[in-house]
């Protein structure tokens, strides 16, 4: 990893003790902020593992949740940033539309799940079935990600620094994988393919705005074989 | 038909079996040549016990009757006042259920949009997400949460007046969806992300949620998301209604769809739909049964569907428990779907009006099923609308005049003494007695 300057504080952070204001109050604060708001800057502390923590934001924020959230934090998101430092539950970051999601710590099941824009970064390891279903997100992953990752994933991209569990990418439509390390099993359809300078450039542009330092040619990518897309009797067995 | 043979010995007459039916044999001959099984649209097309097998027993002297044009019956219904800041408030409890835009055209979603508008309920939508056209024509929109996500995004959720968590369909409990090849036009396939042309699977399963404990953390999610104003619904084949009313009322649904087996599909094997799942008129009293053991009951909403079809059934459904129904399959026909109109071509393409249930092809002839730019063109929203809200007035005038002969002033109020069944069957499914008896098989107390 690139070194870093250490975090600043911004000057006009607002500061959410969720345990005290309640989840309600915490998520409509940051829903009543605007696109214009001069308040960007939140911070969430005693997360707790609260479940949909800065789900359906949809204004240009920076939200920082100071621990480990529960499922769905970061749901659907729009435009907005969220931050997580600790590890994040299952579903984080469903159906996010656009803006970002870093996760400094681990990330549980479905991380991604159905998203169809934006940018999630993992720091640790996403567990399984990550980026399942997804619809044009970009997934960015420093460590391993588990299995049944991006199941159905029809586009956007996945990217793994580590190695991938079994049955990586099973059904897939148009979804593209990297992946650096080793993968224990493709999923029915998925299939190793050519990596061109196409594909290199876009993974050298989701690193770098993961702000991860890896070598892209250290990458295989994967996808469909395209041989699920229309019924055949001879790959029933497939299905 | 040779009646013997050529030394006289007389032959058999020429037997059908019972086993082998010339349906059977022609889905053996079908799957035979073809490797793959019958998708088809529609529901169970086999008999079932059914909303026609129970009868109003109407006033006598012991119940008198309300007087039809002058006393009052209402038909209001509101769904989702336990939890939602704004529940839905309907004129008529018959709302149209959820039809994905992929499996009917834009112009035939408008329609149900414009009918059900026109009639004081709400619609739905489906698999493959919220059109500009049924939004724009819906005064009242449930919005579909299905494991496939298609068209899934925040900003339509949140211009939905109530969201349908479907975690099953009467069609086909535990499965997914199906549009081949031929329906994916550019504008389905840019709504559902996926490439033009493909034979396109809907998961059956959500993709970030198991369970009922995690059902419980989803809603709370979108709850959170439309700032706990909309109500949350959660579909249901009916497959153990009795054990998913309680989980889907524990998990926090303000209304609880149950789908029977006869229910609709835009496309489904069609083993799954004669195989699997209960009758409509076998899951209301166990529904019903959980509603009550939580006190829930008039609190979280049951709407019923599945072969609803006229307003003796409504009323059959709502004397059982239910707070409302929904209809597919009724409102595509009363759009003009399988009209008799259209028959030479039904013809054309093998089949016949009534019969015709290949949605999933695209050919339809009425042009609602379909996304064929020339087929669509036949057919015209605005009478769309106009037939459907006729039929749903009509719905809502039938149901009315039973229950003012059960001396009911507002549908509500009809209950299972009202009615009586006609076969053993439909009295232990529905628990009311059957015809000139007092006795249903199961009845508390009667020793069966
Ligand atoms: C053409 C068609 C499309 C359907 N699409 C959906 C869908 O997208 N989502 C869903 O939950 N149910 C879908 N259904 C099922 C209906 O919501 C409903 O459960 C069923 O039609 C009720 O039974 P009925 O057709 O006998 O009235 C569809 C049904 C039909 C006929």
């Amino acid at each position: 990893m690139r070194p870093q300057p250490p975090p600043k504080r911004p000057l006009n952070m607002q500061t959410i003790d969720l345990t005290e204001v309640g989840l309600r109050e915490t998520n409509k604060t940051l829903h009543a902020q605007s696109a214009d708001t001069n308040q960007t800057a939140w911070e969430i502390v005693n997360p707790r593992g609260s479940h949909a923590i800065a789900c359906g934001l949809d204004a240009p924020i920076e939200v920082t949740v100071k621990g480990s959230t529960g499922y769905y934090c970061g749901g659907m998101n729009q435009q907005a940033t969220v931050n997580i430092h600790g590890s994040a539950g299952p579903g984080t970051g469903e159906n996010i539309m656009s803006g970002k999601i870093v996760i400094e710590g681990d990330a549980s099941q479905y991380l991604g799940a159905t998203g169809h824009g934006g940018l999630i970064v993992v720091k640790g390891n996403a567990s399984s079935r990550c980026g399942i279903s997804m619809k044009g997100v970009n997934i960015v992953v420093q460590g391993n990600i588990g299995h049944m990752s991006a199941f159905m994933g029809q586009s956007g991209n996945l990217v793994v620094c580590g190695d991938a569990g079994d049955a990586l990418g099973d059904s897939c439509y148009e979804a593209r994988f990297f992946v650096r390390g080793t993968v224990k099993s493709l999923g029915a359809d998925c299939e190793k393919k050519e990596m061109r300078p196409e594909h290199l450039e876009i993974l050298k542009g989701l690193l770098d705005e993961a702000g991860f330092d890896a070598d892209p040619s250290e990458f295989t990518r994967y996808g469909s074989a395209r041989n699920l897309y229309n019924f055949d009797v001879d790959n029933a067995a497939a299905y | 038909m040779n009646k013997h043979d050529e030394k006289g010995i007389p032959h058999t007459t020429p037997r059908q079996s019972a086993t082998f039916t010339q349906d059977v044999n022609s889905d053996i001959r079908r799957a035979a040549a073809t490797g793959i099984y019958d998708i088809r649209g529609g529901g169970a097309k086999r008999k079932v016990p059914s909303f026609d097998d129970l009868l109003f027993m109407g006033a006598s002297i012991s119940r008198y009757p309300l007087e039809g044009y002058r006393e009052k019956c209402e038909t209001s219904v509101t769904i989702g006042g336990l939890h939602a800041e704004n529940p839905i408030e309907l004129d008529i409890p018959i709302t149209i259920a959820g039809m994905s835009f992929g499996a009917l055209s834009g112009p035939a979603k408008e329609a149900l949009g414009r009918g059900a508008s026109a009639a004081g309920t709400s619609t739905t939508t489906g698999d493959g997400g919220m059109t500009p056209e049924e939004r724009g024509h819906s005064n009242k929109l449930v919005y579909q949460y299905l494991p496939s996500r298609y068209g899934m995004n925040p900003d339509d959720l949140r211009k939905a007046d109530a969201i349908e968590i479907v975690v099953g369909q009467g069609a086909k409990p535990g499965g997914g969806g199906m549009l081949l090849g031929q329906k994916i036009s550019d504008r389905v396939a840019h709504m559902r992300n996926l490439p033009k042309g493909i034979d396109q699977r809907s998961a059956c399963r959500h993709p970030d949620w198991t369970g009922p404990d995690d059902l419980e953390i989803k809603i709370l999610e979108l709850r959170e998301i439309t700032g706990w104003k909309v109500p949350i619904y959660v579909k249901v084949a009916g497959a153990r209604p009795y054990y998913d009313t309680t989980l889907a009322i524990k998990a926090g649904a303000d209304a609880v769809v149950l789908d029977g087996m006869q229910g609709g599909t835009a496309a489904t094997q069609d083993v799954f739909i004669e195989h699997v799942g209960q009758p409509t008129l076998a899951i209301i009293r166990p529904a019903v049964q959980a509603l009550q053991d939580l006190g829930m009951h008039r609190k979280v909403q049951l709407i019923l569907s599945g072969g609803i079809r006229t307003g003796a059934d409504v009323a059959k459904a709502m004397a059982l428990g239910a707070d409302a129904v929904a209809i597919g399959t009724a409102a595509l026909i009363a759009l003009g779907d399988n009209d008799p109109k259209w028959e030479a071509e039904y013809n054309a393409l093998g089949t016949t009006a009534g019969a015709y249930d290949d949605w999933h092809e695209g050919k339809d002839p009425a042009g609602i099923t379909t996304q064929d730019p020339e087929l669509m063109k036949r057919f015209d929203p605005i009478e769309g609308g106009r037939r459907l809200r006729n039929y749903l007035k009509v719905m809502t005038l039938e149901a009315q005049t039973i229950a003012r002969a059960c001396g009911k002033n507002h549908l509500h109020n009809l209950e299972p003494e009202d009615l009586v069944a006609l076969t053993m069957e439909a009295a232990a499914m529905a628990k009311v007695p059957l015809a000139g008896t007092d006795w249903y098989p199961g009845k508390p107390g009667t020793g069966f």
